[in-house]
């Protein structure tokens, strides 16, 4: 009785242990915050597809993925720009693209604003619509909450820093943005273009205003000519390993394409 | 069992057991509230080893990217808020409670207190949509941005008026009711009877009901963060957009790393200590020690 009881349970335990065994390999990533949540996601389903594989995702900011990737920490960095000149020794694979658009509430008359008006409106100099040509209206600006990457891309792309900015309300995700902007005839936010799209298809009263004359659609995100825009790039060392090449290609293929649309990334063709 | 014993002054074997495991029990929770805290400064300790805390306590200016980390406005607009919560379902509360126990009759009774219990139990992200979508823009058209601490403590009053107004309840109900017959008897009019005699009787029920719905006031978070337009400055007026603790931690949690974080984590620990004063308020109140 006993021998069978035993002999059962070291069955029982062989069986369990032995994905263990099996495991063809184990994969970690780290970096931008931003691309993680997408990048969980696709871990997930390639985990599934892929049986014994183990695929470990942790934040901790581009930087963090850049250095990681350099010193082997990590086999994979996440990277939420371009790489630069001084990085040329890391390969960079563009899973998506992320563009961030103004938004005003869509019965606001203005059409168009300057980039110089933009920056005036967000440090406070510019305070009402009438001031730039629109009706006698205060401006209210809507900012994101500090960390997010939104903020940090727009900071840049402005050339400003969080404490110049002059915010009435500060939101949190871009529904949140979405949702104040359509509710303030006077408001001007920023958020991701995929989501505006989204709501503006769904009836939210917003509209998207160009930048530089470009349109802020997700087409124009794709093609790279929207200058509000960023690449959202896995990057690594040492590209000779099976395992990552699969994943990497995997990241870039059109099965994934589904994940990235769902965290309002635009998916990049290959 | 228990009731058949011979001797009821020495304990049964199922009390003793009872006794243990209600004991085991007590003793699993009030670790697991000393676990939160030491947990707090222990993620707070960077910031206190510094001696930057007081610093945190007092500065004004909340740029954690740029390296300013000041509270002080966040403190003063959890408080106004939570004050100002109070401040309006307090009475609406009680006089709800009032209406119940001495006015309300068969249906209209049912009905009265089927809406409070409804209402105390709707989840705090849909006032906060309501607020957002409603609220909020009424306020904007009569000053704009509209998400302000007048919003905020609107949303915040609507959501903690049921509590009030069952505890209340629930304190003018537990008054003896000899002592109404008495006031009753000695010919004084329901008014009277009311103010005079019930509200007093029962202040001691009502003031703890208080001191919890301010302590649910104050860790409100999601529909504040909704309404409150979550700029970190003082609250200085009723239009202006402000920014709670709570409110703050929300934000900024998933996003934050070493300095901003343990900045976080310090803001849980002051926020944890003002529901412990308001806590400790309300056992005393309920002790009628303080009143």
């Amino acid at each position: 009785m006993h021998y069978r009881l035993l002999s059962f349970l070291s069955l029982l335990i062989t069986v369990l242990s032995a994905p263990a065994y099996a495991q063809s390999g184990h994969l970690t990533l780290t970096g931008s915050s931003t691309v993680a949540p997408l990048v969980t996601e696709i871990a997930k389903r390639f985990e599934k597809t892929h049986s014994g594989t183990r695929i470990d995702v942790q934040t901790g900011g581009s930087a963090r993925g850049i250095n990681d990737a350099r010193s082997g920490l990590s086999d994979i960095g996440m990277v939420s720009r371009a790489l630069k000149a001084s990085e040329n020794d890391l390969t960079a694979y563009t899973i998506a693209m992320d563009g961030i658009g103004i938004i005003l509430h869509k019965e606001n008359g203005i059409k168009k604003l300057t980039n110089d008006q933009i920056i005036h409106i967000y440090i406070g100099q510019i305070n009402n619509w009438k001031n730039l040509g629109g009706r006698d209206l205060p401006i209210t600006v809507v900012n994101k909450a500090e960390g997010r990457s939104t903020l940090e891309l727009f900071l840049k792309y402005f050339s400003l820093k969080n404490s110049q900015i002059k915010p009435s309300v500060i939101i949190g995700d871009n529904q949140q943005g979405i949702k104040t902007v359509s509710g303030n005839i006077g408001a001007i936010g920023y958020v991701s273009i995929g989501t505006a799209e989204y709501e503006i298809k769904s009836g939210a009263s917003i509209k998207l205003l160009p930048i530089m004359d470009i349109e802020a659609t997700t087409e124009n995100v794709k093609n790279g000519t929207f200058p509000l825009s960023r690449p959202l790039n896995l990057v690594a060392k040492n590209t000779s390993s099976l395992l990552l090449n699969k994943f990497i290609q995997y990241a870039q293929s059109q099965e994934v394409y589904d994940l990235v649309e769902a965290q309002f990334f635009v998916p990049v063709e290959h | 069992m228990i009731l058949s014993k011979h001797s009821s002054l020495s304990l049964s074997n199922t009390d003793n057991m009872a006794n243990m495991f209600l004991g085991m029990f007590a003793a699993i929770s009030s670790v697991l509230l000393l676990l939160v805290l030491s947990f707090l400064v222990y993620e707070t300790w960077p910031i206190i080893a510094d001696g930057r805390f007081f610093e945190f306590l007092n500065g004004s200016k909340w740029y954690p990217l740029e390296g300013q980390f000041g509270m002080l406005p966040m403190i003063l607009s959890s408080i106004a808020v939570m004050v100002g919560a109070i401040a309006l379902a307090g009475p609406l509360g009680i006089a709800s409670a009032v209406f119940l126990r001495f006015y309300a009759r068969g249906s209209v009774e049912r009905f009265y207190r089927l809406i409070l219990y409804v209402l105390a139990g709707i989840p705090s992200v849909v006032f906060g949509l309501w607020g957002l979508t409603e609220l909020v823009p009424l306020i904007t058209k009569l000053h704009p941005p509209g998400t302000s601490l007048l919003a905020a403590t609107l949303v915040l009053a609507l959501m903690i008026l049921p509590t009030v107004a069952i505890t209340s309840t629930a304190a003018l109900k537990s008054i003896p009711e000899n002592i109404l017959s008495g006031a009753k008897a000695l010919g004084l009019s329901r008014q009277g009877q009311i103010l005079h005699i019930a509200i007093p009787a029962a202040k001691t029920g009502i003031y703890s009901g208080l001191l919890l719905s301010m302590a649910r006031a104050l860790g409100e978070t999601m529909a504040v963060v909704m309404v409150a337009g979550n700029v970190v400055q003082y609250p200085t007026g009723l239009f202006q957009p402000i920014r709670t603790l709570t409110a703050n931690i929300a934000l900024e949690m998933a996003y934050a790393m070493d300095g901003h974080r343990a900045g976080l984590f310090a803001a849980g620990l002051i926020l944890t200590l003002l529901v412990l004063i308001l806590s400790i308020l309300a056992s005393k109140a309920s002790k009628g020690r303080f009143v």
